[in-house]
């Protein structure tokens, strides 16, 4: 019972992480281009989530909220800074994104200080017991919400006309721009959904867990072992690897000691990526050199 | 050769505050002023500060303390202390080179200081090389004394006394008739976390109670399940924790998730003492024990006293920290009276004939008495419980100032 209990937490904690990761993947799949500022993005989310609770509107309104305005600076980070970087060498735009997320984490310690905030109780404070099994509402709506939009995600690339476009600029930007597509908008979306994915993942999170402003480093950690273990580049990937990290977490943490959990997961990742280095649904590293 | 030219200058220095002029003792103070810890720095070094005011002028209503009432030090014709402060910004080598700088260009008579135990381990070095006196009110680490030095003195409790109080607490409980057949000890996984853990352990086996399970883990973790799971499992009938601020809020709302509140919960200061811990989960973990060796006490109380005037001086409460750093201040003041001089020797010899009893304290120590290795043998802690919206003094039972409330009720 123990053991289902840990597997339930496991995969629904995982939803959460296949759906920050799948942002992050996204960016990379779109224009080979790896965004240090993830985590950070997810700490703004909950961060929005606390600005709209301080305001006295109830958790219905935190996931909204933080893809709206996560959404906007995942455009205004495109438009202002990865725009311009992607025209110079690669370690600039390596650095850009590692300076960005400094200056995020750091602007976020001057506004809200160090201390660490929880959402006040909420409506969404329950917790849920299916024969034997507790589950709290907060985690449930998390995990739920989470899975439902990372596969929203994966639908939306595959099976829209938006989505063809989008991919349309990752297969060939000049391809593209003779087919009438504007290379700068479809990316600017992109930085738009990924940044969104992040905020409401963030936003979810924030409703169970503590957070400080230095909360994003453990979460950017997390989607990078997500996307590459998923495969980079790969929405379906990701949100795979988000449920295995998730569930072997969980589960390596009951079974074999809490102490040995990240060692399980890094170890198997580890082994995942020595086996198949281009990731569990990676296309292979040899289409983009 | 640079120990010739030390002792020249000490007793040059010692020559020119002689105590006929009833000039300044200066006291060398050493905390972190900026970094991360700058604010617990600060409100340390107010706290010494104020110690230093209290001795310097008169305070007959707290003369219970020693040296602390006619203003100044009686036995150096009415001398002044005064406290110069330097900032160490949480780096061991910084505090190595201010306490250098305070001790060769400032001639300090003595030290104090220094907040994080790893600065705190190499500003003594400093001291024990040129033969000042240096007093440690709050680092806790266990290898700042035991290096065989002479001139370093610690008064504040170290992990292996909480950990003996932690085990007294629990056998008293048996004792009034309340079940503790087993504990479980959950502790962070890094050196603070690991080091307090080992001691908790010992402590439990001397004191002959049963240990169920050790469960480390990380503290940046953003699950806990699987470690409340195992406690749920085990059915320990106190649970130990050793944590830090998140991971502490994370434990106690992830227990409420799964249904599960042991019968007592003690907290190892650091996240229980946080001060988000209680307005994030107050209402949810009530029963909660933490450990403090600093009380208010009762209104017209000495504590009461300073903590009013720590309030008027800081506009913030006194937290147990910097009520350890005050105790240093006191105690090292004492020494230096009794020594009825500024020559470090003297003040070393005074020291170690320290004999302080629990109500020449501020502190819920049971004296101040220094072993061979300068750690002082009569270290003690209280037990505060989390009833409604503040911690509590509940033990022991003769300075408590609420009823202690076992099991529990968490957020019942």
């Amino acid at each position: 019972m123990i053991l289902l209990q840990a597997a339930v937490g496991g995969l629904l904690l995982g939803a959460v992480y296949a759906l920050f990761s799948s942002g992050l993947t996204l960016i990379w799949g779109m224009m080979n281009f790896i965004n240090f500022a993830h985590g950070e993005f997810v700490m703004l989310g909950m961060y929005v989530a606390l600005l709209v609770s301080w305001v006295n509107l109830g958790p219905e309104v935190f996931g909204p909220a933080a893809a709206v305005a996560l959404m906007l600076l995942g455009v205004i980070v495109y438009m202002g800074l990865i725009k311009h970087v992607m025209r110079g060498p690669m370690l600039s735009q390596i650095l850009s994104t590692f300076g960005l997320a400094l200056l995020l984490r750091y602007s976020a310690f001057y506004i809200f200080k160090s201390d660490f905030r929880t959402l006040p109780d909420t409506a969404l404070s329950g917790t849920l017991n299916f024969g034997g099994i507790y589950v709290s509402r907060a985690q449930l709506l998390a995990g739920l919400l989470a899975a439902v939009l990372a596969l929203g995600m994966h639908v939306l690339l595959t099976r829209t006309a938006l989505g063809s476009r989008l991919l349309a600029v990752a297969e060939d930007r000049n391809a593209a721009m003779l087919m009438g597509i504007h290379p700068d908008r479809m990316q600017a979306l992109a930085w738009g959904l990924s940044a969104a994915s992040a905020g409401i993942a963030g936003a979810l999170m924030a409703i169970a867990y503590p957070f400080s402003p230095s909360v994003g480093e453990t979460f950017a950690l997390t989607a990078f072992v997500v996307v590459s273990l998923g495969g980079f580049g790969s929405v379906p990937g990701a949100m795979i690897a988000g449920f295995i990290i998730g569930l072997v977490e969980a589960l390596a943490g009951y079974l074999i000691g809490p102490i040995y959990k990240d060692v399980i997961v890094y170890g198997l990742f580890v082994a995942v990526l020595w086996i198949r280095p281009q990731g569990l649904l990676g296309t292979g590293s040899e289409s983009r050199s | 050769m640079r120990r010739g030219v030390l002792s020249a200058a000490v007793v040059g220095a010692a020559l020119s505050v002689g105590p006929a002029w009833a000039a300044d003792v200066k006291i060398g103070v050493v905390f972190p002023l900026s970094g991360n810890a700058a604010n617990a720095g600060k409100s340390a070094l107010d706290a010494v500060q104020l110690a230093a005011d209290i001795i310097n002028n008169p305070h007959s209503e707290l003369s219970a303390l020693p040296s602390v009432g006619p203003g100044g030090l009686s036995k150096l014709g009415g001398a002044k202390i005064q406290v110069i402060s330097a900032d160490h910004q949480g780096n061991p080598a910084e505090g190595q080179s201010q306490t250098l700088r305070l001790i060769t260009q400032e001639k300090v008579a003595a030290m104090i200081g220094a907040y994080q135990s790893n600065v705190s381990f190499t500003a003594t070095a400093v001291a024990e090389r040129y033969g000042i006196p240096f007093v440690v009110g709050d680092s806790v680490a266990a290898n700042i004394t035991g290096r065989s030095f002479k001139w370093v003195f610690r008064t504040t409790p170290v992990a292996s006394d909480f950990a003996a109080n932690y085990m007294i607490f629990l056998n008293d409980m048996k004792k009034a008739g309340h079940k503790v057949d087993s504990i479980a000890v959950v502790n962070e996984n890094t050196d603070y976390g690991t080091s307090v853990a080992g001691s908790v352990l010992e402590q439990a086996k001397s004191h002959g109670i049963n240990v169920a399970a050790q469960i480390p883990y990380n503290a940046n973790a953003t699950d806990v399940s699987a470690q409340v799971l195992q406690l749920k499992d085990k059915k320990p009938d106190c649970v130990i924790f050793i944590s830090y601020t998140a991971d502490s809020i994370l434990y106690m709302k992830t227990m409420k998730n799964l249904d599960y509140t042991p019968p007592m919960i003690i907290g190892d200061d650091s996240g229980f003492s946080d001060p988000t811990f209680i307005p994030s989960i107050g209402t949810i973990a009530q029963g909660v024990m933490n450990r403090s060796a600093w009380d208010v006490g009762k209104p017209g109380s000495v504590t009461a006293t300073i903590s009013k005037l720590f309030k008027a001086k800081t506009g913030h409460e006194m937290d147990d920290t910097s009520a350890r750093d005050m105790q240093a201040m006191f105690v090292l003041a004492d020494a230096i009276n009794r020594a009825g001089s500024t020559e470090p020797a003297k003040i070393q010899a005074a020291l170690n004939a320290t004999n302080l009893k629990p109500e020449q304290l501020i502190m819920g120590y049971r004296g101040v008495k220094f072993d061979q290795t300068g750690q002082n043998t009569e270290a003690a802690t209280y037990l505060i419980q989390l009833q409604g919206k503040d911690y509590v003094a509940v033990w022991p039972e003769k300075s408590a100032t609420a009823k202690l409330q076992w099991p529990m009720k968490g957020w019942k």
